[in-house]
């Protein structure tokens, strides 16, 4: 239970992108095609599943105060929470480069596929966010922070991909010129992050809840957000169709 | 302005409108928009990026001749982390407060993409001078689109500018109040943060033509 509802609020309330805004500049940068954006949230999926945790073992072994405890009681005083952010930067960053050179050894289709976004990974901001929220809201186990980095991977995919379809939809669409791009990406993104908010009260309710229900609801959430989303589409074809017939 | 020639002042002016980091070149939007609730974030915001950029180009272009081009992702990113772990212990020390509205935000600086890319794009081949001059001009060019948007936001969302009350007092109902005016709420939430930009951009790019992108 602790563990999926993890996995659904860092999904749907957390969202990487609409809540909190990391990394929007691949999000702005290759969202024009589909087929790319698929390529780059899957390989931020795969990265964040594999720095979270291992930033969350950096933190609770080596950073906390207290932490170095297991090297002796004299280091029980040691706090080295300063060297945070220059550990998990370092982390990430040849963990994606280790990840790549393996990546290519052993899966030459895999690597054509993710390998020319992995190393535009390294900087992207979604990656070091997990790992300092994770820091940050003091996840407990091991476990909980492969979910919250899966979570969170999966959150980001999500957005990437929905404003990815959108941008491809709106090149037929009569946007003002100066919003062209750039700009109408930002509010199209704004007002999804809007339609996001809804999902804040998707874990309130009852603690005593079963696993069960709780899934029935996000599935009905989605189901509910996809009806929506065709709408939405239907409604922009008919524009479109009026338009042309005018 | 003696001390600097023409093309020199070309790079602190450039970036802070027509080749603005943000709403033309797109980069660090990443750490901007989430702290753009209130005005006092945005300007510390704005300083620490300024600091960092400014200090973190000359390093750069200090050791562009020594740092060998396949491990430079990694040298630049030291040098960021480095700077901002000063910025972060300077406003754990004096603005405790602050550090806390701010709290991942300032380490993600580190991954802000406006550090990245005028590393790689300026800092590698120019002097510390002009990459200086360049980091600041990028820097201020960061800054002012962040106290742009955290001044609408605070002003309508709360109706105060820096924390002090401008527009006279919401529950006693002096000042615009009187009147029936009503503090927007929906201005705090982070999603208007991304329409406010958008609608920068638009201002900005039906000012100036030359800038609009084809579809």
């Amino acid at each position: 239970m602790e563990y999926l509802e993890l996995f659904f609020k860092s999904i749907f309330i957390d969202n990487m992108v609409f809540s909190v805004f990391l990394g929007m500049c691949s999000y702005l940068a290759v969202s024009k095609k589909v087929s790319t954006a698929v390529g780059l949230g899957a390989a931020v999926i795969f990265v964040l599943a594999i720095t979270v945790p291992l930033n969350w073992w950096i933190d609770q072994y080596l950073l906390q105060p207290g932490a170095l405890v297991w090297l002796g009681p004299e280091y029980a005083d040691y706090d080295l929470g300063f060297l945070s952010f220059i550990m998990f930067i370092a982390t990430i960053a040849t963990m994606v480069q280790l990840v790549e050179i393996v990546v290519e050894k052993f899966s030459p289709a895999l690597y054509n596929s993710l390998g020319i976004f992995l190393p535009l990974i390294a900087v992207n901001c979604a990656i070091l966010g997990g790992s300092l929220f994770m820091q940050s809201r003091e996840i407990p186990t091991l476990g909980l922070a492969l979910t919250y980095g899966v979570g969170s991977g999966i959150g980001w995919f999500l957005a990437i991909i929905a404003i990815a379809a959108i941008r491809e939809k709106i090149r037929y669409s009569n946007v003002p010129p100066p919003l062209r791009g750039l700009g109408i990406t930002f509010i199209l993104t704004g007002l999804m992050a809007i339609g996001f908010m809804s999902f804040g009260g998707m874990l309130t309710g009852g603690e005593e809840e079963s696993a069960a229900t709780s899934i029935e609801k996000t599935e009905q959430a989605i189901q509910v957000d996809q009806n929506e989303e065709a709408l939405d589409k239907e409604k922009e074809l008919e524009e479109n169709t009026t338009a042309l017939n005018q | 302005m003696a001390l600097l020639s023409k093309k020199d002042a070309k790079l602190i002016t450039d970036p802070l409108a027509d080749n603005n980091p943000i709403t033309i070149q797109v980069l660090g939007i990443c750490s901007a928009l989430a702290i753009t609730a209130e005005l006092n974030a945005s300007l510390v915001m704005a300083v620490s990026v300024i600091f960092v950029l400014g200090v973190g180009n000359v390093v750069i272009s200090l050791m562009r001749n020594i740092i060998p081009s396949k491990i430079r992702i990694i040298v630049q990113l030291i040098v960021v982390a480095a700077l901002v772990i000063i910025v972060d212990l300077v406003l754990k020390a004096f603005a405790y407060e602050l550090s806390k509205t701010l709290s991942v935000f300032i380490g993600l600086i580190i991954t802000n993409c406006i550090i990245m890319g005028r590393f790689e794009a300026f800092a590698l081949a120019n002097g510390p001078w002009r990459a200086f001059l360049d980091g600041v001009g990028n820097a201020l060019g960061y800054g002012i689109i962040l106290i742009i948007v955290g001044f609408f936001r605070e002003l309508l969302g709360s109706g105060t500018l820096f924390g002090i009350p401008v527009l006279g007092d919401p529950i006693a109902k002096t000042g615009l109040y009187a009147f029936g005016y009503e503090n927007n709420g929906f201005m705090i939430m982070p999603p208007m943060a991304l329409i406010v930009v958008g609608l920068i951009i638009w201002v900005q790019r039906s000012k100036n033509e030359a800038l609009i992108e084809e579809n």
